[in-house]
C-alpha cells in the first residue's frame, strides 16, 4: 500500500477578494509501515495539506493517490469527540466492527478503562486525546494521521502518550503521517522527516532516519538531533553567504 | 410542592375575584367544576376534547416533520435557502386568520382544510428554528464523521441529530403552544365539534361557566402533555451536558 501526494498548488480567496497561496508544490510518498513526519512552523499550511490528503478539501491543484479501500484513522488537533456519546460509544461509532477484546486491550494500553462510560465533557484534555487515539486505532487503520496529537500537554504526559503511540504504531503495519512542530517527537517517532517552509509551504528537506524506531536509545536520538541541528545551521550559513 | 402552592394561590385569587364581580361574569371554581362534571358524565367533554386533540396531533406532526426537513435543507443547501427565504418571510407574517379563512374558502369546511390551515401556521417557525440549528452544526464533527467513513445514516443519527435536538425541542414547545391557540380559532370558524366549537357556542349564549369549564380542561391537558412529553424529551436530549452547579 502506498500514499502518493502530488500537490501542485493551493490558493484560497480571502473575503477581501485577494488570492493567497497556501501551498507551493509539494510531493512525497509513504509506504506501508513507514512513519512520515511533517515538521514546520505553525500556520505554514500543514493542516490544509492534511485536509487535502484526507479528502476533505477538493479545491486544489494536483493529485492524491491512495488505495480507495484504505481505512483511515485520524487524531485531530482538538479531540473532536461527540460530547453526547460516552467514551466507549465514541470509539464504537467510528469502529463498529471492533472486537470487545481488542477494545479492552486498547483501553488498557491508554489507561481509559475507568472512563468507558464517561462523557467527553467530564474528561481532561489529556484523557480526551487518549480517547481520540483509541478511536483512531480501533478502526485498525491502513493510514493513520496524527495532527499534533501531543500539543498543549505537559512534558511528562506528552512523553508517556508518545510512548503509547510508538507501541501502537509498531503493533501493526500501518502507514502513519504525523504532523508536529516538535523536533523531539519527530525524531522519536518518525522514519522520514519532511521539513516544511513557512507559508506557502514547500518541502525544504527530506531526511530519512536509517536506525529502526525500536533501536533508538537516548544516545542515538541525541546524535540524530545534533546532526539535524548542524544541517539546518549549514543551510543558514549557506544562505548567508549567497 | 412549590407548584402546588402556586396553583392553590391561583384558585384563591379566582375565588375572591368571583365573589367580588359576581357569578354572572366570573363563576366561582365550584360552579365551573359542576359544569365540568356534568359535561364529562354526558361524554360531550371527551368527545370535543378528543376531536381537538386529534387535530392538534395531526397538524403538529405534519408541521414539525415537514418544517424540520425543509429547515434542515435550507440550513445545509445555500440554493434552497435563497429560493425558500421569500416564501418563508411571507408565511411567517401571514396572519393565522387569513390562512384559516382562505383554507375554508378554497377547500370547503372540511377536516383536511382545518388541519392544513393549522399546520401552515406552525410550519414557518419550525423551518426557521431548524434552519438556525442546522447552521450552527459543528463542521469539525462532520469532518470527523467523513474521515472515519461513517455511513450517512449513522452520522446523521449520532453526529447531527443530537446537535439538532435542543432546536427540535424548542420548536416543539413553541409550536405546540401556537397550535393550541390556532386550533380553537379554526374550530370556531368552521368545525361542528371540538373545544373551539364549544367555546363559540358558549360565547353566543354568554355561558361563562361552560366557557371556563372547556378552556380550563383544555389548559389542564396542555399542561399534562407538556410535563409528560415535552419536558422529558428535553431532559433526555440534554443528558450529556455537564449539569450546572
Amino acid at each position: 500500500m502506498r500514499l502518493e501526494v502530488e500537490i501542485t498548488g493551493k490558493t484560497f480567496r480571502s473575503a477581501a477578494g485577494g488570492t493567497h497561496e497556501v501551498l507551493a508544490p509539494v510531493r512525497f510518498a509513504l509506504q506501508s509501515g513507514e512513519v512520515g513526519v511533517l515538521i514546520g512552523p505553525s500556520g505554514c499550511g500543514k493542516s490544509t495539506m492534511l485536509r487535502i490528503i484526507l479528502g476533505l478539501d477538493h479545491d486544489f491543484a494536483g493529485r492524491i493517490t491512495r488505495p480507495p479501500e484504505a481505512r483511515i484513522g485520524m487524531v485531530f488537533q482538538e479531540p473532536r469527540l461527540l460530547p453526547w456519546r460516552s467514551v466507549e460509544q465514541n470509539v464504537r461509532l467510528a469502529a463498529p466492527d471492533v472486537a470487545d477484546a481488542k477494545l479492552a486491550e486498547l483501553f488498557k494500553i491508554l489507561e481509559l478503562e475507568a472512563h468507558r462510560n464517561h462523557y467527553p465533557g467530564e474528561l481532561s484534555l489529556g484523557l480526551a486525546r487518549r480517547v481520540a487515539l483509541a478511536r483512531a486505532f480501533a478502526v485498525e487503520p491502513d493510514i493513520l494521521v496524527l495532527d499534533e496529537p501531543l500539543a498543549s500537554l505537559d512534558d511528562a504526559l506528552a512523553g508517556r502518550l508518545r510512548d503509547e503511540i510508538a507501541t501502537l504504531v509498531a503493533s501493526r503495519p500501518v502507514m502513519t503521517l504525523l504532523v508536529t512542530h516538535s523536533l523531539d517527537d519527530a525524531v522519536r517517532l518518525g522514519d522520514r522527516l519532511f521539513f516544511l517552509s513557512p507559508r506557502p509551504a514547500r518541502i525544504v528537506a527530506e531526511v530519512p532516519i536509517p536506525i529502526p524506531r525500536d533501536r533508538r536509545g537516548e544516545a542515538e536520538i541525541a546524535a540524530i538531533k545534533a546532526g539535524l541541528a548542524q544541517r539546518t545551521q549549514g543551510d543558514r550559513t549557506e544562505r548567508d553567504v549567497s | 410542592m412549590l407548584r402546588l402552592l402556586s396553583f392553590t394561590l391561583f384558585l384563591a385569587i379566582w375565588w375572591i375575584a368571583a365573589l367580588l364581580v359576581g357569578g354572572a361574569k366570573l363563576p366561582s371554581p365550584p360552579a365551573v367544576l359542576q359544569v365540568m362534571i356534568a359535561e364529562a358524565s354526558s361524554g360531550a367533554l371527551f368527545l370535543h376534547l378528543g376531536a381537538t386533540l386529534a387535530r392538534v396531533a395531526l397538524a403538529f406532526t405534519l408541521a414539525m416533520s415537514l418544517g424540520s426537513a425543509i429547515g434542515y435543507l435550507m440550513g445545509r443547501v445555500k440554493l434552497a435557502d435563497r429560493l425558500g427565504d421569500p416564501w418563508l418571510i411571507l408565511l411567517l407574517n401571514l396572519p393565522a386568520l387569513v390562512v384559516i379563512v382562505l383554507a375554508y374558502i378554497w377547500a370547503g369546511l372540511t377536516e383536511a382544510a382545518a388541519i392544513a390551515a393549522i399546520a401552515i401556521n406552525k410550519l414557518p417557525t419550525a423551518i426557521v428554528t431548524l434552519r438556525e440549528g442546522t447552521r450552527a452544526l459543528d463542521r469539525s464533527l462532520d469532518e470527523m464523521a467523513s474521515v472515519f467513513a461513517m455511513p450517512r445514516w449513522r452520522a446523521f443519527r449520532h453526529v447531527v441529530l443530537p446537535q439538532l435536538a435542543p432546536y427540535i425541542a424548542a420548536s416543539a414547545r413553541s409550536g405546540l403552544s401556537l397550535v393550541w391557540k390556532i386550533v380553537l380559532v379554526a374550530e370556531l370558524l368552521g368545525r361542528p365539534n371540538g373545544v373551539g366549537f364549544e367555546i363559540g357556542v358558549a360565547f353566543q349564549l354568554f355561558d361563562t361557566p361552560r366557557l371556563l369549564a372547556y378552556s380550563l380542561t383544555f389548559a389542564a391537558v396542555v399542561l399534562v402533555i407538556e410535563t409528560l412529553l415535552v419536558q422529558p424529551f428535553e431532559a433526555r436530549a440534554n443528558r450529556w451536558r455537564p449539569r450546572a452547579a
